[in-house]
């Protein structure tokens, strides 16, 4: 992971390449990690993991209920499974077996789904995960994690495997680029706070967070201080970074490639509302489903750009 | 009260007994708390005493130990058969299952193996204790431990469609340290089983699935411990035994009656029930 390019040197990578290296070197030093997928090795990358060691990994076919259940026995034997698929499946299709078997029987299995959000693309809307987050934050004793770039995915990984407990893990299918700064290390719960804005903060997760920095730069030279925070832990919520945020600013912004709707926006209006009530805009797609279309386009189409970021803070602040 | 581990048995006679007394006890737990589900219970009770009486290996003071064998009650709400033979095992004092379904109880409606060590795994959403169950057993695999996983499925419950992935998973990976068991009692909620959605022919299905099957009478005691050996003996594939059961079986005004699925006996219907069951 670390190298001593500054972040801007850095090439954009997209987080499941990360993951898949990630996996595989956890795996050299692990003997107890052991992955599965429902036939989507190639997508998610898992594929690294399961030509190295063959025995600790299983292809589940196309049987997402399944591959969680059995998960949740590996785990109960002493194993630390990573289950993998896209996230629309991961999630939706799998959502009681993970209630039950995983957060009610609170096994130590780790879901990394990747082709969340909206930049899938062209597969159009039943690859497009917009509902994710908000369908696994409602559940008791998950973790959800949305990392920013490829570096913030490393650390994610490395922490969640010595975390004990069911964590989700929502990466991409694009190309991003790297803006955490080095040396940076993900903690779980704890928010990357990049500067604290006095007229804005923005709270930004997974590929938000470059365009909130953009956004931010932008607005620096209108006059307007925003902060940018990227709140990678989405579950539990790093509320102290929230209340500064919110004591210091007087308006909130949230960014994220999912839907308004129970998402991180959700998850901030529920603390801020009851804690420490400021305006809160959001930005993320709308109350619908996705389209097909190349990720640069979607973005647009759907709302969630550096422009969208901008206009809503400007409109906000009667600017 | 003192724990009472039994394990080993191989006398006939002597499991039949003991499945009296876990009969006993179900009802006696229902006719307390009033409400869960009697049918179900009393059908797979034969097989779950013979199960851990005679077969699994298991320490009640030491629940988490690594080498014991698994036991998962995929149909979750035959919880009070788990926790009669539970109790009468050794895991807790007799006495707690006056507590089934009350508050801040370990005998939840439907088993929770956080609150209640010696549950493997939290069961009730149908369909998903097999695919459990093959984790487990893939695990064991890979640990090297002998350890078996002993699995119990509803008949209805094989409706859902994740029992035939688990199915699939189970003989694609050549798990033959699991030995599952379909407790077909042909009775569930809204009627008879191949009315609401027919499963039939069951034996047929699971051996087209790359299954060893093994139908028996799954209330007879003799037949029961002859398919649970044979089981054990199957090698590079799972084994499923279909139990052709009763439900509400002992009791006779319960039995095949599809309205006592979810209701509870009346203090008069015990003490028949009890009767019955001890001249039975």
């Amino acid at each position: 992971m670390a190298d001593t390019m500054t972040a801007a040197e850095k090439k954009p990578k997209a987080t499941r390449d990360a993951y898949g290296e990630t996996l595989l070197e956890l795996g050299r030093k692990r003997p107890d990690i052991v992955a599965l997928d429902a036939d989507l090795s190639s997508s998610t990358k898992t594929v690294k993991f399961a030509k190295e060691f063959p025995d600790r990994f299983f292809n589940m076919g196309i049987a997402e209920q399944d591959m969680i259940g059995t998960a949740a026995g590996l785990a109960l034997t002493g194993r630390v499974p990573f289950a993998s698929t896209f996230a629309v499946f991961e999630t939706g299709r799998a959502w009681d077996q993970i209630r039950l078997t995983v957060c009610y029987s609170n096994t130590n299995v780790k879901l990394v789904a990747t082709h969340g959000g909206i930049t899938v693309g062209e597969d159009g809307a039943s690859h497009q995960a917009l509902e994710d987050i908000a369908i696994m934050r409602a559940l008791p004793n998950m973790t959800v994690i949305v990392p920013a770039d490829a570096a913030e995915t490393v650390s994610v990984i490395n922490a969640v495997a010595e975390y004990i407990g069911p964590v989700y893990v929502r990466l991409g299918r694009s190309n991003v680029p790297y803006v955490m700064p080095d040396g940076y290390e993900f903690k779980l719960g704890k928010a990357h706070v990049f500067h604290t804005g006095r007229d804005v903060n923005i709270v930004a997760a997974g590929i938000m967070v470059d365009m909130a920095l953009r956004a931010a730069e932008i607005l620096a030279k209108e006059g307007i201080d925003a902060g940018v925070m990227n709140m990678a832990t989405i579950k539990p919520l790093d509320e102290e970074a929230l209340l500064n945020a919110a004591r210091s600013s007087k308006l909130i912004v949230t960014a994220e490639e999912h839907s308004v709707i129970g998402g991180l926006g959700g998850a901030v209006c529920e603390f801020l509302s009851e804690n420490c009530p400021v305006p809160v805009k959001r930005v993320g797609t709308q109350d619908t489903f996705g389209c097909s279309g190349s990720p640069a386009e979607l973005l647009k189409y759907h709302g969630i750009t550096v422009e969208d970021i901008i206009e809503t803070i400007k409109r906000s602040l009667n600017k | 009260m003192s724990a009472t581990v039994k394990s080993g048995i191989r006398d006939v006679r002597e499991l039949e007994e003991i499945a009296k007394t876990i009969r006993i006890n179900i009802l006696h737990m229902l006719t307390i708390s009033g409400s869960g589900h009697t049918g179900g219970s009393l059908s797979a009770a034969d097989v779950a005493t013979a199960i851990y009486f005679s077969k699994m290996k298991f320490d009640p003071q030491n629940p988490s130990w690594k080498d014991r064998d698994r036991f998962i009650m995929s149909k979750g709400h035959a919880a009070p058969l788990i926790y009669a033979i539970m109790a009468e095992a050794g895991y807790f004092p007799k006495e707690t299952i006056d507590t089934l379904r009350k508050i801040e109880s370990p005998l939840q409606g439907h088993p929770c193996c956080r609150k209640l060590p010696g549950i493997e795994v939290s069961t009730g959403s149908l369909g998903q204790g097999l695919s459990v169950a093959n984790g487990m057993a893939l695990g064991l695999r890979l640990d090297k431990n002998p350890a078996r996983v002993y699995c119990i499925m509803g008949d209805g419950e094989i409706q859902e469609g994740q029992i035939w992935e688990a199915a699939m998973t189970a003989a694609h990976y050549k798990i033959d340290n699991l030995c599952a068991v379909v407790d077909s009692n042909e009775l569930q909620i809204d009627g008879p089983v191949e009315k609401v959605m027919g499963i039939q022919p069951v034996h047929d299905k699971w051996e087209a699935f790359g299954w060893h099957a093994i139908s028996i009478d799954g209330h007879d005691m003799a037949e029961i411990l002859r398919a649970l050996d044979e089981a054990e003996g199957i090698k590079g594939r799972p084994t499923v035994i279909i139990a052709n059961t009763t439900k509400g079986k002992g009791v006779s005004f319960f039995e095949d009656k599809v309205e006592y699925h979810g209701t509870t006996p009346s203090r008069e219907q015990f003490d028949r029930a009890v009767k019955e069951i001890n001249n039975g």
